[in-house]
């Protein structure tokens, strides 16, 4: 479990985000419609993916923007070094994309010599600590601001013990815009593709992505290939929901076109598959590639709120990060796919209606029968199900159980090994089951 | 229609622990005039396993559920998750048994089946308590027994219209009605500390409204909730809300 696990004031913090949310999506008389349109556009283009991609691409280059197609993460990071070799690039600044975070794209070029900068807030804060962000949208929200205060201290030199939100972001700011002045490219997810235009969209708060596409000439954008939409008119559906869901504002305070190169400049979109064609594939999680990031569903998790971002095995964590997470490697994310009540609130607010708790119901199946169980756990559900296909055995059980239950003393009915009873009292049998109860009745004139 | 042959599933856990949500529920469905039965040999839907993804372990269940459940005109059960588990997670186990349809489309939790097929005027039932009503998940996402809170659609609450109907009853929202309780069928037991701490998160929104009772729709959350608050000496009471109205709750 992560050091924010079970920390009341990190799931109050989620819990207003999800707050926001509602409030925002209240505003919106046709949210429901927005969602089953934004799940409709998406359905749509995944099915003929191919068709839009390189309608994507014709219209890009069109437009001057180079394209690249990258089949897995080392290509992906193959592709931007070589780009940024070229330009004998020293220093890059990074906005936020979970897609260079999945191919491991910065230390892939620090360890060839480029300086990598996240110039988002919450990213350069857990990129100082070291540590992957513990949330998509809000990467650094397992911190209090007074671990922040200490981290600034020790690394920008911040005055001890003050915490105050405004000075440490003011010195943030200061840190950030010496990296914007010195780096020699900019490198930034995507958002939206629009296939029709050939341009792309990234959507920030902090105008970070833009800062830095604006002071160098060279503009890499990695793209995931499921982030192509038809045309423009589809976008606004898009923006309304995704910041909404997000945040709970209404739109993001930098969404930001791109569509062809600055004068004098080069601008690089690298279309990554790394997988996606195989969740593509799989009929009961293809809806997994309809996610737009914006994080509602970690928001609204009551298990993500309560175990924390680092608690999960894949990049990207909650509901849609342990869908993804098996379809990369399904026996690795057994502890997150049963980490989840199946309370369906994340298919309730993800903008896409992705049916995130059904795809985790799915992808349970598939690791039972690939036979990642635990052997006890695979025993003990054999031996329950052969004992309760029989009301004559359950009768059993239960019987069993009752009396157990009467005659042994506390302290071995209550011993570790009964994980229930660790926290909890156990349910009490009650004198009679319905089953006699009725029957009782039933004999009675 | 009263008249009609209700066969009555009384889940497992509810046999042996909460008989009394049962005889609520027998004795609700008799006083709207149903011919109830309780088929013999009734055992467990296979909920536990389903969702586990032991589905191997949940077939013979389900076929087991089908060949005892045929016959009738409804089948009624106390428990939300149960009811979700027939209606929406059979079909790749019975999917194309003729009579898995009718009871696909036949299975009742039974305070939707009071809301939908009964629609009683009244329950004829005082309950001068105060109350606060904890909105399980499969009975609310599953059933749709009500719109959830994400859910941008205009309000409902179907378990709340019914208790409405009852006199004298004081209901009291609390904060994160419909948050789980954290019980979760075996993630109680995969994920103890962060299920317990989810049924500590729900008593203490609960117990924030005064309520003396905490009701529920589903037996199971309950049945975690009170296991906590017995542990941690809580003093509010758990309640199917099927005992508020068929006015049985043991004082």
């Amino acid at each position: 479990m992560s050091r924010e696990a079970l920390e009341p004031w990190h799931d109050r913090a989620l819990w207003f985000v999800r707050q926001k949310r509602d409030r925002a999506a209240r505003t919106v008389a046709e949210w429901e419609e927005l969602r089953q349109l934004a799940s409709q556009i998406k359905a749509h283009t995944m099915s003929r993916l191919d068709h839009y991609l390189e309608r994507f691409e014709r219209n890009a280059v069109r437009n001057g923007i180079q394209v690249h197609w990258a089949a897995d993460a080392q290509e992906h990071n193959r592709i931007v070094e070589g780009i940024l070799a070229r330009h004998n690039v020293r220093k890059v600044v990074k906005s936020k994309s979970m897609l260079t975070e999945e191919c491991g794209l910065n230390p892939y070029l620090q360890a060839r010599g480029i300086e990598v900068i996240d110039t988002d807030l919450g990213e350069r804060i857990v990129q100082l600590r070291d540590e992957p962000p513990s949330h998509i949208v809000l990467p650094a929200i397992h911190l209090k601001k007074e671990e922040v205060a200490a981290l600034f201290e020790a690394r920008l030199g911040t005055e001890p013990g003050n915490a105050d939100p405004t000075y440490l972001t003011y010195v943030a700011r200061k840190h950030l815009r010496e990296h914007f002045l010195s780096a020699d490219a900019a490198i930034t997810g995507v958002n939206f593709a629009v296939a029709d235009e050939g341009l792309f969209v990234v959507c920030t708060n902090e105008g970070n992505a833009d800062l830095g596409t604006a002071m160098t000439d060279l503009h890499i954008a990695s793209m995931g290939i499921e982030k192509v939409i038809p045309s423009l008119e589809h976008l606004g559906i898009f923006t309304r929901l995704l910041a909404r869901s997000a945040t709970g504002q209404p739109v993001t305070t930098y969404t930001s076109h791109f569509k062809r190169p600055k004068p004098g400049g080069e601008l690089h979109v690298v279309i990554v598959d790394n997988g996606r064609s195989a969740i593509l594939g799989n009929e009961s999680n293809a809806q997994a590639l309809h996610c737009i990031r914006c994080g509602a569903c970690m928001n609204t998790c009551p298990t993500y709120r309560r175990s924390g971002g680092h608690s999960y095995g894949y990049i990207v964590p909650g509901p849609i990060g342990s869908s993804l997470g098996a379809s990369r490697d399904l026996k690795r994310s057994g502890a997150d796919i049963y980490n989840c009540t199946l309370c369906g609130s994340c298919s309730n607010v993800c903008p896409t209606r992705i049916d995130l708790h059904r795809q985790l119901y799915a992808w349970r199946k598939v690791y039972v029968e690939r036979g990642h169980l635990p052997p006890k756990k695979r025993w003990l559900y054999r031996a329950g199900a052969w004992m309760l296909r029989s009301p004559v055995r359950a009768r059993i059980l239960f019987g069993t159980a009752k009396w157990a239950t009467r005659l042994l003393p506390r302290r071995l009915l209550y011993h570790p090994a009964n994980v229930w009873g660790r926290t909890r009292e156990l349910p009490e049998f009650a004198p009679k089951t319905f089953a006699r109860l009725y029957k009782e009745r039933t004999r009675e004139p | 229609m009263s008249g009609s042959r209700v066969a009555l599933f009384i889940p497992c856990y509810i046999n042996s622990f909460f008989p009394g949500v049962g005889m609520a529920t027998l004795t609700l469905l008799e006083r709207f005039g149903y011919a109830v039965e309780y088929p013999e040999g009734q055992t467990c839907c296979g909920q536990p396993f389903a969702n586990s993804g032991a589905h191997e372990e949940a077939r013979p269940l389900a076929e087991h559920f089908v060949r005892t459940f045929s016959g009738y005109d409804y089948v009624v059960a106390p428990s939300a998750s149960c009811v979700a588990t027939v209606r929406r997670h059979y079909d790749p186990y019975v999917g194309d048994d003729p009579a898995y349809a009718h009871i696909k489309a036949n299975t009742y939790e039974v305070l939707e089946f009071l809301h939908d097929v009964v629609r009683p005027e009244s329950f004829g039932v005082s309950f001068p308590h105060s109350v606060t009503l904890h909105q399980s998940c499969h009975g609310l996402r599953e059933l749709e027994l009500g719109v959830s809170s994400e859910v941008m659609l205009p309000h409902y609450n179907k378990v709340l219209n019914l208790l409405e109907k009852v006199e004298g009853i004081e209901l009291r929202e609390m904060e994160r009605a419909d948050e789980c309780c954290g019980f979760g069928g075996t993630f109680s037991i995969h994920e103890p500390e962060i299920s317990t701490r989810m049924g500590i998160d729900k008593l203490d929104n609960a117990e924030a409204t005064e309520a003396e009772y905490l009701a529920g729709f589903d037996s199971s959350c309950l049945m975690h909730l009170q296991g906590i608050a017995r542990r941690l000496n809580r003093e509010i009471k758990c309640v199917h809300v099927a005992e508020i109205l068929a006015g049985t709750v043991e004082g």
